[in-house]
């Protein structure tokens, strides 16, 4: 799996880590950032919900091929 | 077509949307309806077009627009000044939230959290001293959120009489000149303080804001005295509203509030559904700037668009049996802090303090329950954010 994160458009609000904390988390700016060794998404089916969960469609989830 | 249902209406039971907005239910996703002032606006009521909408960039938060409708008297007042954040477009508002980001995230927030319980704890000492009986909202809902914000700002909460009490009247006085004074007043509030603070620094995200962002032109003096007020009205009196309704839906719901009080670790659950359930923001407000194609209708330029958040929470299509509170359900993706660039800024903060104030009150009071009947509990009128005016409570 393959997670994208636009930074630019996050709104820190936090939604994907409270959706996915195993595998995000925010920077010290407040900004969605994913979890040291979880950059895969690390199997987590919450990962997809944390996309949904968004405000502004920051993350973006892709199946590897 | 049928002729356009007034909007807003008042809640008969304070954690139900308006009896009167059955006919929005069944005529989901938007309805036509009329505004205290005669003109039409939409109201969007399903939760997918919700989620969509409010992600759409020819939606407008600009107040200032012109056409930018008015669901009570007080938006013509606010029409006269820049609002920050929350009426404002991108790029402006990316701008201002920017600024605020970090001091909102989740980490900061878990950082405040002895705080937040330190000011709890602090408050029942004094409820347990003094009753039972107690009057909830100036004993408990309001002074948490409320002295939590002056922490974190690093407003002196000693003040809190007068900003609260402008802060109602911008929030509920049905006359315009009203609210620009109180409005006026707060800003000279804010424009003594932080000349104060210029003076003399403190440690709160106000005077992060004065020494990083207006000494180095970054802010204008004006927009920061305007963001810290709406910082500060923002966030006591919602929160404020969630506690005492919240506390007031519990009690009238006895084996729900029993699970909770023997399962705290149900509490952030309990939290999310209680948001979803009361929808204490019932209307967030927007204008079209382009011609929308929606459920079928189409939103011409210049129309104003209301998000009713009551009905959008309990659509059954996002939704099992929308109208039970059940703490055992998912609620995430409720809209109750809105969604989109400008969903709450501090929704984290604001679940935080529901946890703690929710599950130290409870433990505290275990025999907790309301001082009159609860046909007798007085809530605000539907023009503005829903809650408690009163809750007499005893233990």
């Amino acid at each position: 799996m393959k997670i994208d994160i636009d930074t630019s458009v996050c709104i820190g609000s936090g939604q994907c880590v409270l959706t996915a904390p195993g595998v995000f988390t925010q920077d010290d700016e407040g900004f969605s950032a994913l979890l040291p060794g979880r950059e895969d998404g690390a199997g987590d089916p919450l990962v997809r919900e944390a996309a949904r969960a968004c405000p502004v469609q920051a993350i973006t989830v892709t199946e590897s091929p | 077509m049928t002729e356009a249902l007034p909007f807003p209406q008042d809640r008969t039971c304070p954690y139900q949307p308006p009896d009167g907005y059955q006919p929005l239910r069944d005529a989901r996703p938007l309805s036509r309806v009329t505004l205290y002032n005669g003109r039409t606006a939409w109201v969007v009521t399903g939760h997918a077009e919700t989620r969509a909408l409010l992600t759409d960039p020819r939606l407008s938060a600009d107040r200032q627009n012109p056409a930018f409708p008015s669901p009570a008297p007080r938006f013509e007042s606010l029409r006269a000044v820049r609002t920050p954040l929350l009426g404002v477009d991108d790029p402006e508002h990316n701008t201002q939230r920017r600024m605020l980001i970090p001091s909102f995230s989740v980490k900061r927030v878990a950082a405040l959290r002895p705080r937040i319980q330190e000011i709890v704890d602090r408050l029942l000492d004094a409820m347990e001293e003094q009753g039972p009986p107690a009057e909830l909202v100036s004993a408990f809902a309001l002074p948490v959120p409320s002295m939590v914000i002056c922490s974190l700002l690093g407003v002196p909460y000693a003040d809190h009489e007068l900003f609260e009490e402008l802060s109602r009247t911008l929030l509920q006085s049905v006359d315009p000149r009203e609210v620009t004074e109180a409005r006026d007043r707060l800003e000279d509030y804010f424009t003594g303080l932080v000349a104060h603070k210029r003076e003399q620094p403190g440690d709160g995200l106000l005077d992060e804001l004065i020494a990083e962002r207006l000494e180095t032109g970054e802010v204008g003096h004006r927009e920061l005295v305007r963001m810290a007020l709406l910082l500060l009205v923002a966030g006591h009196e919602t929160t404020s509203n969630m506690l005492s309704l919240g506390t007031f839906t519990l009690l009238e719901h006895p084996e729900q509030y029993a699970a909770l009080r023997a399962d705290p670790s149900l509490l952030p659950d309990a939290v999310e559904e209680l948001l979803r359930f009361l929808s204490i923001a019932d209307g967030m407000v927007r204008v079209a700037t382009e011609d929308i194609e929606v459920g079928g209708e189409t939103i011409r330029a210049d129309d104003g668009v209301i998000f009713s958040t009551s009905v959008v929470n309990r659509d059954d299509a996002a939704y099992d049996a929308p109208d039970t509170l059940d703490w055992q359900r998912s609620a995430r993706h409720h809209v109750a802090f809105g969604f989109g660039v400008h969903q709450c800024l501090g929704q984290n903060l604001a679940r935080a303090e529901m946890e703690i104030a929710f599950g130290a009150l409870f433990a505290r009071f275990p025999g907790l329950r309301l001082a009159v009947p609860a046909a007798e509990v007085p809530h605000k009128p539907g023009h503005t954010l829903q809650g408690l005016v009163e809750l007499p409570v005893t233990w």
